[in-house]
C-alpha cells in the first residue's frame, strides 16, 4: 500500500525566523530552479545550494558534503532529501542531518519564499566563514 | 525395433506424461505429437496472469523447442488431427500428415461451451481456453470500452479480473444466485463478490442471457428481463465439454468424454485417453492436479507397469491478486453433516469446514488460506478429527500447543502431505531433493521437483520448507526489491511498465504503489532508463532523475570539477582534432590531459561553468560528446586491421567506426564498451569487452559478456557470421535484447549469466525473426537518442545547470 505523503507549505518560512534582525538577500525566483533540482548561489563564504522539491518547497544548505566535500547541489533530489553525487550519502534538506546509517550534518541556511521570490538570510552566511 | 507412440494434443497432461516416461524409460518409444495449436507446451493455468499482464507467454512455456529436440520428439505444430484409422493404426492431420502408431494417446482436451443464443457467432464473442483467446482479448483491451463476461466460475472471474487490469470496464453475468457456486458456499461467494466489486468489477447474478446484440460485431447483450448491457466484447466462460468427437468418430467408446479404465485405456487396447477429454469412473476432470495424477499412471502403463488411477479429490484456488480463496471437497449441506464456521468481518476472514462422521469432507477458506494444505490433506486421508474438534477451525498452528509460526506449521505436516497440488509433490520429495541435490534457490526447487512450478500458489509453503531444510542460509525474499521505495524487483517493475503501459515516473509510482512520494536516488534513475528504453518516442527523459554526469554530460571528479571526453570514432583521430584539443586545453587552462583505456583523450579538471564554452570550441572542430559518463554506448576500441597490419584479416577499424556511428547515443542498463580486433592476436582486447569482435578469415566471430573491472572474465562466443553487414545486425540485436531485459546498472555479463548464454544464442543466432525484431526496435529508438548533448547545450539547453542562480556579496560577478 502506498504511503500518504504529507505535503507541507513553506510559503511562510520567515515565520520561523521572525524576531531576529536579519538581512534577507534576494536570489531570484523559484521558477529558475528545476523541480526536484537545485541551483547554486555564490557568496564570499562559499557556495550555497538552493533546492526546490516536487511540491515546490525550497531549502538552502551549504553546497558541501561533510564527508568528502561533494557538491550537494549536483545530487538527485527526492522528497525533502538529496543524495550526494560523490558517495551517495543522503541528507535531509530540512535539518541538514545525514540519513540512514550515515553520520554527519550540513549547515542549513534560512530561506523564504514570497510569491515565488526567494531570499536567503545573509547574517547566517557570515557564520560560514570559519568553516572555509 | 522401437515402438512408436503417437500423441494427439500437446497440452499439460501429455507433457507431464512424457516427462514421467522420459525419466523412467528414456528412449523406449519414438514419440510423435500432433498439436492443433501452432506452438509448444505451455502452462494453461497461467493464462490469467498473462491476460492481466502479470506474466508473459515466454514465462509460461513448459517445454521449449529444445526440450522436444533433446528427447527426439517429432512435434507437428498447427496440425489438427482429423481421423484415426484403428484398423490400419494410423492418424491423419488436416495438414496431410499421416503417422502410424503402436500406441496412441488421445489428449484432445476440451472445448469451451458457447451458449447458442442469437448473435453467438458475431465477431467479438470469445471463449477463454487458449493463448489465441487471450491474444484476442488483449487486442480488444487496446480499443477499450466494456467487456461482458458470461459465467462467474473460476475462469470467468479470472478473465474479468485480467480484463479489468488491462483497463476495460467489466460486467460479469451469472445465471446462478451466487458466484462460483461449485466451489463456494454463499457466504464466501458474497465476500468474493464484494472484493471483486471493490476492484471495479460489476457482477450481475440470476441473469440469463437472451441474445447478443450487434450488427456485424458485438455491441452488447440483452438479458431475459429486458436489460441491455453495452459492451465491445463478450467472453463466454460457462463451462467446457470434453473434446471426444475424434475418438467417437473412430468408434472408440465415449460417453461425455472418452471412457477410460483405471489404466487410462480406452475400449481399444492400443489407444489411451488422457486429460480433459477423458472420462474416468464417470468423472471428467478440468483441473490440473487430477490430470497430472492420471498422467503418471499412464506413463507407468506405457512402460509395462500396472499402476492404477483411482480418481482425485480436487481443490481450487482463485488466481486473482490480493484475494485469498481456497476450496476443497464437498460442502453441500446434508442430514448427516455438521459444520464449523469462523467469521471475522473486520479481517475479512471466513472459514467453513464440513464434517461427516468426525471427518472433514469439505473446506472453504476465504481471506486466510494458509491452512488449506493441512485441511486438504485431512480430507484426502479421512483423518478422524474428534480429538481436536474444538480448535480445528483455528488451523494447524493451534493444535498441540505448537507456536503460531508458519514454518512450525509446515514442520508439523506429515512427510507425505501434499504441498503442490498441481504437480502432486509431497513434503518429503521436496525436502529430500533439497538435501540430496544441495538446492538453494526456489528456481532450483521448481526445476528439480516441479513443486510451485505451475500455478505458484504453494510458493509460500515451498519457501517455508526451504527455510526448514536450509535454515538461515535460505532467504525467502528471493526477489531483491529495487530499493526501499518498493517491494518489487527490477524484473517485475520492467514487466509491469510494459504490461500496464506506464509512461511516466509518477504513473509507475502510483500504479505500483511506491512507498515514497517521489522515489530515491536508486529507483529514479532506474525507472527513467526503463521508460526511455520501453517508450523511446513517447517518454520525455526526466533530467532530474539522472545522475549528475548524465545531466551535464561530463564526469564529476572528486573536487567537483568535471572531465570531458570528446568522441573519437573507433579511436581514430587526426591533426586537426588534436590541434583543437590542444587549443582548448590552453584556453581553459585544463590541468590534465590523459589517454583512456578506451582509446580516447580525457580532459580533466574543467570547472562546471566552463563546460558549455569547452564544448563549443570542441564542437567547431567536429567533436561530439564521447559519452564517457553514460550508462549507454561508450567506446568502440579497434586495431588497425587490414588497412595497415600485416596480420589483419578484415577491416576492423572500419567495422568499429561503423558500429560506433550506428550505436552512439543509445542508453543501456549499464555502460557498454565494445572492441573489434582484426585477427585472433586480438590487439583491441576484444575478449574482455561487453561486446567484442574477433575478425577471422572466414568472417566475424562475435563475443560478449566479458568483464575487466571489479570482475575479470573472458568473453563468451555468440557465434560466427560471414559479412560485416551480419556482424552489425547481430551485435545491434544483442545490445537491444540486453537493453530490454537488463536490470539498471547490471552489466551485460551479469545479465547474460542470469538469462543464460544458450537462450541469448538461441534468440540472436538461431531465431532470425527475433533478431530482426530487436534490430528494428533499436533502430527506432535511435531516432530519438542520437542527438549530440553537447551541441544542444551549446545552443542554450539547460543553461541553468551551468550558471549560479545568484552571486551574493562579491565585488565582481561571475559573468
Amino acid at each position: 500500500m502506498a504511503l500518504e505523503t504529507k505535503i507541507m507549505s513553506r510559503s511562510d518560512a520567515d515565520a520561523v525566523t521572525s524576531g531576529f534582525d536579519r538581512d534577507w538577500v534576494d536570489i531570484g525566483v523559484i521558477h529558475e530552479i528545476p523541480v526536484r533540482g537545485a541551483r547554486c548561489v555564490r557568496t564570499p563564504q562559499g557556495r550555497i545550494a538552493v533546492f526546490r522539491t516536487a511540491d515546490d518547497q525550497v531549502f538552502a544548505i551549504e553546497d558541501r558534503c561533510p564527508h568528502k566535500a561533494g557538491p550537494l547541489s549536483q545530487g538527485i533530489v527526492h522528497g525533502t532529501s538529496v543524495t550526494c553525487p560523490l558517495h551517495n550519502m543522503v541528507f535531509s534538506l530540512e535539518t541538514g542531518q545525514a540519513q540512514g546509517a550515515d553520520e554527519g550534518e550540513v549547515r542549513t541556511i534560512p530561506i523564504r519564499n514570497r510569491d515565488g521570490r526567494l531570499s536567503i538570510a545573509v547574517d547566517k552566511l557570515s557564520l560560514l566563514v570559519a568553516a572555509e | 525395433m522401437k515402438q512408436k507412440l503417437v500423441i494427439i494434443g500437446n497440452g499439460m497432461a501429455p507433457g507431464r506424461m512424457l516427462e514421467e516416461l522420459f525419466e523412467q524409460a528414456p528412449g523406449l518409444y519414438d514419440v510423435v505429437i500432433f498439436n492443433a495449436e501452432p506452438r509448444v507446451n505451455y502452462d494453461r493455468i497461467m493464462l490469467s496472469p498473462v491476460l492481466s499482464g502479470e506474466k508473459l507467454y515466454e514465462d509460461i512455456v513448459i517445454h521449449g523447442d529444445d526440450w522436444y529436440a533433446r528427447h527426439g520428439v517429432t512435434l507437428h505444430k498447427g496440425a489438427k488431427v482429423t481421423g484415426i484409422d484403428r484398423a490400419a493404426k494410423t492418424v491423419t492431420s488436416a495438414s496431410g500428415v499421416t503417422e502410424s502408431y503402436d500406441k496412441l494417446v488421445i489428449a484432445t482436451g476440451s472445448l469451451p461451451f458457447i451458449i447458442p443464443v442469437p448473435g453467438h457467432t458475431l465477431p467479438g464473442v470469445l471463449a477463454y481456453r487458449d493463448l489465441d483467446d487471450v491474444e484476442k482479448m488483449l487486442d480488444a483491451t487496446k480499443r477499450g470500452g466494456r467487456a461482458i463476461v458470461i459465467g462467474a466460475g473460476l475462469l470467468g472471474l479470472e478473465a474479468a479480473y485480467g480484463l479489468k487490469r488491462q483497463g476495460m470496464d467489466v460486467t460479469v453475468i451469472h445465471i446462478m444466485p451466487t458466484i462460483m457456486e461449485r466451489q463456494l458456499d454463499p457466504p464466501a461467494a458474497y465476500l468474493l463478490e464484494k472484493a471483486l466489486n471493490d476492484r471495479g468489477i460489476e457482477i450481475i447474478t440470476k441473469a440469463n442471457t437472451k441474445r447478443i446484440v450487434g450488427e456485424d460485431k458485438v455491441e452488447g447483450i440483452e438479458l431475459e428481463d429486458g436489460r441491455v448491457i453495452e459492451g465491445t466484447i463478450v467472453v463466454m466462460a460457462v463451462g467446457i465439454r470434453p473434446a471426444a468427437q475424434l475418438a467417437k468418430d473412430a468408434g472408440v467408446v465415449t460417453n461425455r468424454g472418452i471412457v477410460v479404465d483405471d489404466g487410462m485405456m480406452t475400449s481399444d487396447g492400443s489407444i489411451y485417453a488422457l486429460g480433459e477429454c477423458a472420462e474416468h469412473r464417470g468423472v471428467c476432470y478440468g483441473l490440473v492436479a487430477p490430470l497430472y495424477e492420471s498422467a503418471k499412471t499412464l506413463a507407468d502403463r506405457l512402460i509395462g507397469g500396472a499402476s492404477e488411477y483411482r480418481g482425485s479429490v480436487v481443490n481450487t484456488k482463485l488466481k486473482v491478486t490480493g484475494i485469498n480463496l481456497f476450496s476443497a471437497g464437498d460442502f453441500a449441506e446434508g442430514e448427516d453433516r455438521e459444520e464449523i464456521v469462523l467469521r471475522d468481518a473486520t479481517a475479512g476472514v471466513y472459514k467453513r469446514l464440513v464434517l461427516r462422521d468426525n471427518r472433514i469432507v469439505g473446506a472453504v477458506l476465504y481471506g486466510e488460506t494458509a491452512d488449506g494444505a493441512w485441511f486438504f490433506d485431512m480430507i484426502k486421508r479421512g483423518t478422524d478429527i474428534s480429538e481436536m474438534r474444538d480448535t480445528l477451525i483455528f488451523g494447524q498452528a493451534y493444535q498441540g500447543g505448537s507456536p503460531l509460526d508458519p514454518t512450525a506449521a509446515v514442520a508439523a505436516l506429515p512427510d507425505d502431505a501434499e504441498i503442490c497440488g498441481c504437480n502432486g509433490v509431497c513434503k518429503s520429495k521436496i525436502v529430500g531433493t533439497i538435501t540430496a541435490k544441495g538446492l538453494t534457490s526456489l528456481d532450483d526447487v521448481r526445476a528439480h521437483t516441479k513443486a510451485s512450478a505451475s500455478c505458484g500458489s504453494c510458493t509460500g509453503l515451498v519457501e517455508q520448507l526451504m527455510v526448514l531444510t536450509l535454515g538461515d542460509s535460505y532467504n525467502p525474499a528471493a526477489v531483491q526489491p529495487m530499493c526501499t521505495c518498493t517491494e518489487l524487483g527490477h524484473d517485475d517493475v520492467r514487466r509491469l511498465i510494459v504490461a500496464k503501459g506506464l509512461k511516466t515516473i509518477p504513473a509507475v509510482m502510483q500504479e505500483l504503489e511506491w512507498k515514497t512520494s517521489c522515489g530515491c536516488a536508486k529507483c529514479r534513475p532506474a525507472l527513467n532508463y526503463y521508460l526511455v528504453c520501453d517508450w523511446p518516442d513517447e517518454y520525455a527523459d526526466d533530467y532530474q532523475s539522472r545522475f549528475i554526469n548524465e545531466r551535464v554530460h561530463a564526469n564529476i571528479q572528486k573536487d567537483g570539477t568535471y572531465s570531458v571526453v570528446p568522441r573519437m570514432w573507433g579511436g581514430v583521430t587526426n591533426a586537426g582534432e588534436l590541434r583543437a584539443i590542444a587549443d582548448v586545453v590552453d584556453k581553459f587552462e585544463i590541468p590534465m590531459v590523459k589517454v583512456t583505456g578506451g582509446q580516447r583523450i580525457d580532459l580533466l579538471g574543467i570547472h562546471k561553468e566552463d563546460l558549455p564554452a569547452v564544448w563549443a570550441d570542441l564542437g567547431k572542430a567536429g567533436f561530439v560528446s564521447g559519452q564517457a559518463y553514460a550508462k549507454g554506448l561508450r567506446t568502440v576500441k579497434t586495431c588497425v586491421g587490414t588497412d595497415w597490419c600485416r596480420f589483419g584479416t578484415q577491416d576492423s577499424t572500419g567495422l568499429g567506426i561503423r558500429l560506433e556511428k550506428f550505436m552512439w547515443g543509445s542508453w543501456t542498463p549499464a555502460k557498454l564498451k565494445l572492441a573489434v580486433s582484426g585477427c585472433p592476436r586480438n590487439c583491441a582486447e576484444a575478449t574482455c569487452k561487453d561486446i567484442g569482435v574477433i575478425c577471422v578469415d572466414s568472417g566475424y566471430e562475435i563475443h560478449f559478456a566479458g568483464a575487466a573491472g571489479l570482475d575479470i572474465k573472458g568473453t563468451e562466443v555468440l557465434g560466427l557470421v560471414a559479412t560485416e553487414e551480419e556482424a552489425l545486425e547481430h551485435i545491434v540485436a544483442l545490445a537491444q535484447m540486453y537493453r530490454e531485459q537488463g536490470r539498471y546498472l547490471e552489466r551485460i555479463y551479469k545479465w547474460a549469466k542470469r538469462v543464460g548464454l544458450d537462450e541469448i544464442r538461441r534468440q540472436i543466432m538461431g531465431d532470425a525473426e527475433k533478431r530482426k525484431g530487436y534490430f528494428d526496435r533499436f533502430v527506432f529508438s535511435q531516432k530519438f537518442a542520437q542527438v549530440d548533448p553537447w551541441s544542444e547545450r551549446v545552443s542554450g539547453k539547460d543553461k541553468h545547470e551551468f550558471k549560479p542562480m545568484a552571486v551574493v556579496g562579491m565585488a565582481e560577478a561571475a559573468e
